[in-house]
């Protein structure tokens, strides 16, 4: 294998991780409410701008901006929850896409507006010097962000299967009434669910800032990229997003290599389309 | 005869609408933008509000109406007119095509995948340069016949939309009456329950998807044909769809005149808040926008016109004779 190729899948998994993990939260609220978040993209978007404010302002690298991305993004999700999400579940399924299609314009121009539409980048070397080794050279902020993507990514996955508010969110999921028979308040179970995807996803939104650019619309990319992630993966399966989420960065990294980087969207969305087509409810599970 | 009295009487309006506006030619123009806006709304409103299958994907077949429009006029010298049926033409095959395989897909699966395919389509276009790439084509400069439709005034505009938009709403409620639509909203209530009873589901959705796909391009030819101009964001943006689905389910999505009243809100809105704010206004206009369909969604999920429950009430038909044994 030759040395770029690679170099181009070492960077695909990396920037793979960082996808399974903001992928993680979609399909996490998906599984547990059977509510496609569409906003989604746009709290990885205000994760960004989170991190961009936090360097400009204060001056603060990753180190700080990741916590605080987590807890901003955990507070939006919770207010989402309890403000619309918790009314319109019940609704016809219209109002569900209208509903978080129409919390994504809100979050997409409010930042448009406030911060123009300029695309926004942190310095290059905010991490130092980028890392060699053998033939392979990666960027620091593209390993931070990776190592720390599948990290978090497994920690949530442990949350999940290994603790006890793990079981009790599946509870919830599996049967609210029933649960809520044994002591479980349901409500508070999703809005924790909405708390922890949400910050996963602001954990992922302040890692991609560092090496990627931000600009308001850039929710829009993300969020296919989250859809495609879950579809491969499985409705509402965390280890599901992690293996989806590096295969789908290392296919985009190659076909951006192997073909072009105006193609690489193309090809996702085209598997994406594929996935759904040929196995609607294989792939994900339940519909 | 009273069912009659409001469409006539909001008909009669439409039609003297531009007397009333005193010549002004922004009043003129907003009333042609309305109708506008109404008719690409009331053609997903077919797929999207009566059938329930909610297409986040209809910028497709209005960007094939607009670009036909213009592609036919920049390379073969045809009236961009000619797009409207060669566009509705297009937009209908790519119904088929992509609507017999998506149309399986239930609920939120389908909303996203008519999502994936624009998307596809938009990155698509945006890199074949026959159609003008990234940056877009013009339509002719300067009218050369009648036939080019190219005028300076609106008023000729609102008068061709106002009559394509009364042909949507006939055909849409002669549908509603029909067969057709009672199949496509048991397909809405319960596609498991309507297939049980023997509605062919998968036929009427793809019936439905098809003739909105037709008729939303109809829109897009008619928005080329008045701004003379189409590029990928204009033609295949995803607000585009977005916004023929809030116009629809602001209104009230499902019923006859739901995206007209929606349009009638929110075309107005955006056109003041552009005014009013100037070059930012884009942002801000999407920001209300977005508080305006979270409010609706929260408090009022079936649109305006479900406050008046006497408006949306069918008559029953009669039972199909070939089952009548």
């Amino acid at each position: 294998m030759s040395s770029i190729l690679l170099q181009v899948i070492v960077s695909g998994l990396l920037i793979g991780a960082v996808y399974a993990l903001f992928s993680s939260g979609l399909t996490l609220i998906w599984g547990m409410m059977n509510v496609i978040n569409f906003a989604h993209g746009d709290f990885v978007m205000l994760a960004m701008y989170t991190a961009f404010i936090v360097w400009t302002v204060f001056g603060g690298g990753p180190l700080a901006a990741v916590p605080l991305a987590a807890l901003v993004l955990a507070t939006v999700g919770v207010m989402s929850y309890f403000l619309l999400v918790r009314h319109i579940m019940k609704g016809p399924m219209l109002a569900q896409i209208l509903g978080t299609f129409g919390l994504a314009l809100l979050l997409r121009y409010s930042a448009f507006w406030y911060f123009g539409a300029n695309f926004k980048t942190l310095p290059d070397n905010i991490l130092g010097p980028p890392f060699v080794l053998g033939d392979i050279r990666v960027d620091a902020p593209r390993l931070l962000a990776g190592t720390v993507g599948l990290v978090v990514t497994l920690l949530l996955h442990l949350i999940l299967t290994r603790t006890s508010i793990g079981s009790r969110m599946l509870a919830v999921s599996e049967d609210a009434m029933a649960a809520q028979l044994m002591g479980i308040r349901p409500e508070r179970m999703q809005a924790v669910a909405w708390a922890l995807a949400a910050g996963s996803t602001g954990i992922a939104g302040a890692l991609i800032a560092t090496f990627f650019y931000t600009s308001p619309t850039v929710g829009e990319t993300l969020a296919i990229i989250a859809f495609v992630t879950v579809a491969f993966g499985g409705f509402g399966s965390v280890p599901g997003a992690l293996v989806a989420g590096l295969l789908i960065g290392v296919i985009e990294a190659l076909s951006a290599y192997l073909i072009g980087p105006v193609y690489k969207d193309v090809i996702v969305y085209a598997l994406f389309v594929l996935v759904l087509w040929t196995r609607p409810q294989g792939l994900m599970g339940k519909a | 005869m009273r069912r009659y009295l409001l469409p006539a009487t909001f008909g009669t309006l439409a039609l003297v609408y531009p007397l009333l506006t005193a010549g002004s030619a922004v009043y003129q123009r907003l009333g042609a933008l309305v109708l506008l806006a109404a008719i690409g709304a009331s053609a997903w409103n077919l797929v999207g509000g009566y059938a329930g299958q909610v297409s986040v994907g209809h910028t497709v077949f209005f960007g094939a109406g607009a670009y036909a429009a213009i592609a036919g006029y920049t390379h073969f010298g045809l009236p961009p007119i000619a797009g409207a049926p060669i566009g509705a033409l297009v937009a209908v095959l790519i119904a088929a095509l992509i609507g017999v395989p998506t149309l399986r897909l239930s609920g939120h699966y389908f909303s996203m995948a008519t999502i994936a395919v624009a998307e596809l389509i938009r990155v698509l276009v945006t890199n074949w340069e026959w159609v003008g790439g990234a940056q877009g084509i013009s339509g002719p400069a300067v009218p050369r016949t009648f036939l080019d439709l190219s005028f300076t005034s609106a008023l000729p505009y609102y008068y061709l939309f106002l009559a394509v938009l009364g042909v949507i709403l006939f055909l849409t409620w002669r549908i509603e009456e029909s067969r057709m639509g009672f199949y496509l909203r048991a397909i809405k209530d319960s596609e498991r329950a309507a297939r049980s009873l023997g509605v062919a589901a998968g036929r009427y959705k793809l019936y439905a998807y098809m003739l909105s796909a037709g008729l939303t391009a109809v829109a897009g030819s008619l928005y080329a044909i008045m701004f003379g101009f189409i590029d990928p964001e204009s033609g295949f943006g995803i607000l585009i769809s977005v916004k023929m689905l809030i116009m629809a389910a602001l209104g009230g999505a499902g019923l006859l005149f739901g995206p007209l009243v929606g349009a009638l809100i929110l075309v107005p809105l955006e056109e003041i808040s552009n005014s009013l704010l100037g070059g930012r206004g884009a942002g801000l206009t999407f920001v209300v926008y977005g508080a305006i369909i979270v409010v609706i969604a929260r408090f009022l999920p079936s649109g305006l016109l479900a406050l008046f429950p006497g408006r949306t009430r069918h008559k029953p038909l009669k039972p199909d004779p070939r089952h009548a044994a």
